[in-house]
């Protein structure tokens, strides 16, 4: 049963794949992308991963790829020219690739890495939580990396946000405007009493 | 029984596959970072099938960095590529050409 479950998974998680690179239109290979994100949550379901593949559709899925769907469909894009050199480069990528294919599965083939070399594991007992022995780990050994990510994430947020600002509507500074600047044209004086002078208040007073 | 060699496999097509879309895409950005995205995503799945086979739960801390690292690339280069839109009107990447390198 598991079997058949990779199979089909794999074979769509290389479909889809192949419609990303392929496709003309950038808006379908966003969508193929994120079939492909899908199946490989699935895939990753597999291995017992649940916290990563619950994170990988809802970071990737719920927010790169509509990030990418919102550029995409921003973009007045002229679809034309980019296709140029489609076929030309096509013998030279399925070489290169076939060759990368051919040596990884030399290598990581099941000569190497088969069931009877690494046996599959045991699995885990009920009640094993993934997502508790990943939070043990991260937060104990690997959180000084954590809050550099962290770091990562906010330098990304400040990077894209400056990247985008119109020019216009960016806060900088004038050196010479500021320097120009005259005390007239920054101080009022208004002449006022310090307190409301009021009827009632004078006259118990007095 | 799933064999471990069958995921590095599937990760090594997927892998060669997003190469072979760099070769072919190289006029439009877009797809060029589609494809880095599938890489990742390759090598990710590399990274949680020896974590699952070898029983170490590190490999999967790994691929949540990775994640996280990716998620920042991928707001910068879109964010890249709309200041670039705006300046030149194009996406095509042999228009970029500006730094005469």
């Amino acid at each position: 049963m598991e079997q058949i479950i990779f199979y089909c998974f794999a074979a769509t998680l290389l479909f889809a794949s192949t419609m990303v690179i392929t496709v003309r239109n950038p808006v379908r290979a966003a969508l193929f992308l994120i079939l492909a994100f899908f199946t490989s949550a699935g895939i990753w379901l597999l291995l017992e991963a649940e916290f990563l593949a619950l994170t990988l559709v809802l970071v990737y899925v719920g927010a790169v790829m509509v990030l990418f769907l919102f550029v995409v469909m921003m973009l007045d894009i002229d679809l034309a020219p980019l296709q140029e050199g489609f076929t030309k480069y096509l013998p030279l990528g399925i070489l290169v690739a076939a060759l990368i294919t051919i040596e990884m599965i030399a290598v990581l083939g099941a000569s190497h890495f088969g069931l009877d070399i690494v046996s599959s594991p045991v699995p885990h007992p009920e009640g094993y939580s993934n997502t508790k022995e990943i939070g043990l780990l991260l937060y104990t050994v690997y959180v000084y990396p954590f809050e550099i990510a962290s770091v990562i994430l906010t330098v990304a947020i400040v990077a894209a946000i400056t990247l985008t600002l119109r020019k216009k509507t960016s806060k900088t500074q004038d050196i010479s405007q500021q320097i120009k600047v005259r005390r007239e044209d920054r101080v009022r004086l208004v002449k006022m009493d310090a307190v409301k002078k009021q009827d009632s208040d004078q006259e118990s007073q007095s | 029984m799933i064999a471990l060699s069958d995921f590095l496999i599937l990760g090594a097509l997927l892998f060669s596959l997003s190469v072979a879309g760099i070769f072919i895409n190289r006029k439009n950005i877009i797809i060029l970072l589609m494809c880095i995205e599938l890489m990742l995503l390759a090598v990710n799945l590399n990274f949680i099938a020896f974590s699952h086979f070898s029983g170490d739960i590190s490999g999967q801390i790994f691929v949540f960095f990775i994640l996280t690292v990716a998620a920042a690339e991928a707001a910068i280069g879109l964010a890249i590529l709309v200041a670039l839109f705006r300046n030149l009107h194009t996406i095509n990447v042999s228009k970029l050409d500006s730094l005469k390198g």
